[in-house]
């Protein structure tokens, strides 16, 4: 195992940022306009990185594979973004973003890198609100915070349930205004199928256009991929139908490092899976653990007559219910983070709780909350003695106000009153905090090709707190990249035109045909969603919340089974040469079942606990998650050497100076 | 249940389409109606036939991508969803479900239920913006206090996702709900007065060069819109046009 | 050049016009259903009024052109709205339920609109071409107790009387719509007043022709 260089500037950490940024080499505004930038993703990271860098002169070609670039699937984020604005006076600071952040990671993530994120953060709410993003407002016209699970400080920003959508909006308008001044040529429905290297470095890709199924060969001087994350590894994830890896894992074949696989978030509050056909999971806004209780019967029998639907959930005592988080983790109580909850909920189900007919599923109740709303609402309208009914009927229009939509949402998709009875809600995949290792400046181990948002590894360790995203994705692309994929680029400024014509275009060019081909030629028996649905499968099962050695072993081989079967038998139809969603979906799935497999090995290797990677042979007495920080305090970044069986193992060893490493405790 | 559905097929934007029959049996009331369209097309695929094709991604209501006609209403016969929230619970066994594409002459159809919609992307770069850069120098964000309501209305203006409901649903194709959404939500808030007079002009010239029709107010783009925007802000909209078209001479 | 710079060349700026041409018929209306109600209360009255505006000057020559070009105006721009819409989906649905979210009235301005501007036809045939020959062919200007009586013949033909009703039923659909649409498209719109604006709207789209339709009954009937 090599070590990695991560470049982290010298210096104290609260100037390490201020200090790179002022020794790294600018590219003068003249010289910009001869640097050519793609952009793949129109997500957060994507849209902001490719606004940022047409404001700084680049000509910059952005790409996605939607009809448009307001539809990626940041706009999916409901709860909110972080900021260390201290806006509530309670005691907020860059400091504690950082500390909550690498502990709520559960101390896997590179100090230097969550520090400037913490750092630039505060930026980004006033970047957003310069933008014209409706964030929410108190009466007094100043914004409005709530708070998130992992933390003890308000700093929450959001727009109802809504708040990706308008981030995203705003990342997208600011592209659109550069659309309009053609510094940004906008490719819709275009997939990224390979990543082109001359010399070593990144100075291209072929994407296919989706309507027309032609291959295209773009030249740049350097690649950023804003890609997203990989959570449909799993089939069934609160991800978009179309995330997927095919980005990064095609970077990662042709060198870059992909660190830390294994690393899942599995989001404690989804709509629980009702059939086999189902083809999505809906996300609750975590948002709803600030005034929901999450609990199970205390009584088997009640399990069983809630299942066979003889009782009602609001039949069951109060004494007859156990509020397991906040009996397990009184500080804290349902504000733990997402990890925590997610397999509290897995244990309570496993041991028999489940509520639902597949029994998974535990619930979320507002009715307290209702009843504390409703009564302070009847104190400040000055209503004497109010009656129960008025008091409930008081405290549902407070929470209508505060989530209605994720209510509505809910009932369209259950057909259950949530303001009558507790949501049902299970964890389910919902973020990949693995992702393309990067250094300090965002770069792959490719030279010239970066990764910014979800589609990195770096900010979030093994397991990202709420409302993070959203801000890591803004602060790489606006904040970040920008400044240093200069540092890279001033090298380039006498590089001039990248040719197409090159023999690396052409090659690559064939081989992505021949791949086109292969599947389209493969006249196979099984669709393509039927190996995805089985690879899912395995990964739920044996690389999901819970994993142990024979599990993963087992995962390993099947996956590897899968992906010979799929590639025996897959059924794709159509041509290559035309509008073919099939064909999307295979290509894709050729690729999720490559990295499937290296995901498990990670998981494999790293046998320790981690944040979202529980290891059920590293536990404490009380069933939480145990770190191994003499073996395990580093990053795996894993080079593709053909196979992802036999994926080499670098690994980036993580210092931690600013921060104590201890056992984490929301006790 | 068993369903039939009379679904619009095409197969590419210069072919001519036609309605074609499909059965499906075996359909979960729990489904969506996305999921009943994967039942259908993972058959159609088994049986070696071109599956339909139609735009979906987050398949959880917010990216705006489904966009099917279906019996007769954009996103349904349901109110306030988008064709991904749509539940087979609001049909019923033997039903007969007519699925066709969304139909304005600014959104060409690319295959079968799929539509090409940048004309609204078109829109938006045409000022749907405002033009700060993306420095994160600009002020702070509590320097300009906005009152709540403001604030609020922006918002419900500002929760539009573009998947073009409004247009389909009007009878004469216009735009006029989805760009009042843009030019009401900056005209709302501070930042977006710099440029409120350019931005509703250019927005509307662009809107108009896209071959999107007049408004008529019969306001059945609100009632179809899966967000619920408002025809407050087509009010909202005329006026503002109205008065940067008079001082702007 | 954009067309918001030509005068009428943007949507909205037809559109803007076309309630304001709208809004000015309603006054005429309202006007013109006073002077026609006169007729029931008593001959002189009517015969008064009518023989004022019938003479006016400032009525005939100034009002009565900006009268014409209104409906003028009105008909065409209603036209050119008609075709722009119409090209807007040159492949209809083949399956449609617009019921579902909007009213027959408001889908339907066309064909009620031009209902009524055939009707106007035959009003002109009755009433306005009789009117111009006596005064600029005849010269007759100052017989000032002829109104009322040609009014009762034309109400006599039980025929026209029902071509009369129907066309006001047609004009009662479309103030239904137009009345509260035209406040909308110059762009006014108030939590507190709209909903007001939409109650006036229905009761003028019911009065007012209902008025007109009394008037015809009741010169038939009273014969």
């Amino acid at each position: 195992m090599s070590t990695l260089d991560s470049k982290i500037p010298d210096g104290p950490i609260k100037d390490k940022w201020t200090n790179h940024k002022n020794h790294i080499n600018v590219v003068n505004p003249a010289n910009k306009r001869s640097i050519d930038i793609i952009v793949v993703g129109s997500g957060l990271a994507g849209g902001a990185a490719a606004a940022s860098l047409a404001e700084l002169g680049y000509n910059v070609k952005c790409f996605c594979f939607q009809d448009s670039p307001r539809r990626a699937h940041s706009i999916a984020a409901q709860g909110g973004i972080n900021a260390a604005k201290n806006y509530q006076n309670d005691g907020d600071s860059t400091y504690r973003l950082f500390y909550d952040t690498v502990k709520g990671g559960d101390y896997r993530a590179r100090e230097a890198n969550v520090y400037r994120l913490a750092e630039v953060s505060a930026n980004i709410i006033d970047q957003c609100v310069a933008q014209g993003v409706p964030f929410a407002r108190e009466y007094g016209g100043l914004l409005d915070n709530r708070s998130f699970g992992g933390v003890l400080v308000s700093r929450t920003f959001y727009a109802k349930g809504q708040t990706g959508q308008q981030l995203l909006l705003g990342a997208y308008s600011a592209m659109s205004r550069q659309i309009n001044k053609g510094k940004i040529k906008m490719y819709n429905r275009h997939e990224m199928l390979e990543l082109v290297l001359v010399n070593g470095e990144a100075r291209g890709i072929i994407a296919r256009n989706l309507i027309t199924g032609e291959l295209e060969r773009h030249p740049a001087h350097a690649v950023v991929l804003g890609t997203g994350g990989y959570g449909n590894v799993f089939y069934l994830s609160t991800n978009a139908m179309g995330s997927n890896v095919t980005a990064a894992w095609r970077a990662h074949r042709k060198g870059a490092y992909f660190a830390n696989p294994c690393y899942t978030q599995i989001h404690p509050t989804c709509i629980p899976r009702s059939g086999d056909y189902q083809s999505k999971l809906t996300l609750m806004s975590e948002s709803l653990r600030n005034d929901g209780r999450i609990w199970v019967p205390r009584k088997i029998e009640d399990v069983e007559a809630i299942r066979s639907k003889k009782i009602k959930p609001r039949d069951i005592k109060e004494e007859d219910r156990d509020y397991y988080l906040e009996r397990r983790y009184p500080a804290f109580g349902n504000l733990v983070p997402r990890d925590v909850a997610s397999r509290a909920a897995k244990e309570r189900c496993d041991a028999g709780y489940g509520v639902n007919e597949t029994g998974e599923a535990v619930y979320l109740d507002f009715a307290s909350a209702i009843m504390r709303y409703g009564r302070e609402k009847a104190n400040t309208s000055h209503i004497e003695n109010p009656s129960d009914e008025v008091v409930r009927a008081l405290g549902e229009k407070v929470v209508e106000a505060k989530y209605g939509n994720l209510f509505q949402m809910y009932e369209k998709i259950t057909d259950d009153n949530p303001y009558k009875t507790p949501m049902m809600i299970y964890p389910a995949v919902h973020y990949t905090m693995g992702g393309l290792w990067v250094d300090y400046n965002l770069m792959t181990t490719i030279p010239g090709c970066f990764a910014a948002g979800e589609a990195n590894f770096s900010d979030h360790g093994a397991n990202r707190l709420g409302a993070s995203a959203l801000m890591q994705g803004l602060a790489d692309g606006y904040f970040v990249l920008p400044y240093t994929i200069g540092d890279f680029l001033s090298k380039d400024i006498r590089t001039g035109k990248i040719s197409t014509d090159l023999p690396e275009f052409e090659a690559a060019e064939k081989e992505t045909k021949a791949r086109l081909d292969a599947l389209i030629n493969n006249k196979g028996t099984k669709s393509v969603d039927h190996f995805h649905k089985q690879l899912g499968k395995v990964m739920w099962d044996k690389v999901g919340m819970a994993r142990n050695e024979t599990g993963l072993k087992e995962a390993i081989s099947e996956i590897r089974k899968i992906r010979e079967e799929f590639h025996k038998d897959v059924f794709v139809p159509g041509t290559t040469n035309s509008f073919n969603p099939e064909l999307e979906k295979a290509t894709r799935v050729a690729d999720f079942l490559e990295l499937g497999e290296l995901f498990a090995c990670d998981a494999l290797n790293r046998s320790e606990s981690c944040g979202g990677h529980f290891r059920e042979e590293s536990q404490t007495p009380e069933g939480e998650a145990l770190r191994d920080d003499e073996n395990f305090a580093f990053v795996s970044a894993w080079e593709w050497t053909g196979d992802p069986g036999t994926a080499n193992l670098h690994r980036e060893d993580l210092a931690f100076k600013d921060i104590e490493l201890k056992q984490r405790s929301y006790k | 249940m068993n369903l039939t559905l009379k679904i619009w097929r095409q197969k590419d934007a210069k072919a001519a389409g036609a309605i074609e029959t499909y059965q499906v049996s075996e359909i979960s009331e729990h489904m969506s109606f996305l999921e009943m369209m994967d039942v259908l097309n993972e058959r159609l695929i088994t049986e070696g036939k071109d599956p339909v094709a139609f735009d979906h991604d987050c398949r959880e209501g917010i990216c705006g991508m489904c966009s099917m006609y279906i019996n007769g209403e954009p996103h349904g016969p349901d109110r306030g969803v988008t064709t991904c929230q749509l539940h087979m619970r609001k049909f019923k066994d033997g039903d007969t479900i007519h699925i066709e594409p969304w139909r304005a002459q600014a959104f060409p159809i690319i295959k079968d239920l799929v539509v090409d919609r940048t004309a609204f992307d078109r829109i938006i770069q045409a000022g749907g913006y405002v033009s700060v850069n993306t420095s994160g120098n600009s002020q702070d964000a509590n320097a300009i206090p906005i009152p709540k309501e403001d604030a609020d209305n922006a918002f419900d203006a500002a929760t539009c996702i573009g998947c073009g409901a409004c247009v389909a649903a009007c009878k004469n194709s216009s735009a006029m709900l989805f760009v009042s959404a843009k030019v009401s939500q900056l005209a709302l808030l501070p930042q977006g007065q710099v440029e409120r007079k350019d931005r509703v002009l250019n927005m509307v010239d662009q809107m108009d060069a896209e071959g999107f029709g007049n408004c008529s107010n019969t306001g059945a783009c609100e009632i179809e819109c899966p967000k619920g925007i408002s025809l407050e802000n087509i009010a909202r909209m005329n006026r503002e046009f109205i008065s940067a078209s008079i001082s702007k001479g | 050049m954009s067309s918001q710079n030509k005068a009428l060349g943007s949507s909205i700026a037809r559109k803007f016009a076309m309630a304001l041409s709208g809004l000015f018929l309603l006054i005429f209306l309202l006007q013109h259903l006073i002077i026609n109600f006169t007729s029931v209360i008593s001959a002189d009255m009517f015969n008064a009024a009518s023989h004022f505006m019938g003479t006016n000057a400032l009525v005939q020559f100034a009002l009565q052109p900006v009268l014409a070009f209104g409906v003028f105006f009105h008909l065409i721009m209603g036209m050119v709205l008609e075709m722009k819409n119409r090209s807007s989906r040159p492949i209809k649905y083949a399956y449609s339920k617009p019921e579902e979210s909007s009213t027959w009235m408001s889908r339907n301005m066309i064909i009620t609109g031009i209902m009524v501007m055939l009707f106007l036809g035959l009003h002109f045939y009755d009433f306005w071409l009789p009117e111009l020959k006596t005064k600029f062919i005849d010269g007759v200007w100052n017989i000032d107790n002829r109104y009322f009586h040609e009014l009762q013949e034309k109400f006599m033909d039980p025929v026209r009387v029902g071509i009369y009703v129907l066309a006001f039923i047609f004009l009662a659909l479309h103030l239904m719509h137009g009345f509260q649409s035209a406040f909308q498209s110059v762009g006014f719109r108030h939590n507190k007043y709209t909903p007001i604006i939409k109650k006036v709207s229905t009761i003028y789209a019911i009065v007012v022709p209902a008025g007109f339709i009394f008037i015809a009954m009741f010169h038939f009937l009273a014969h």
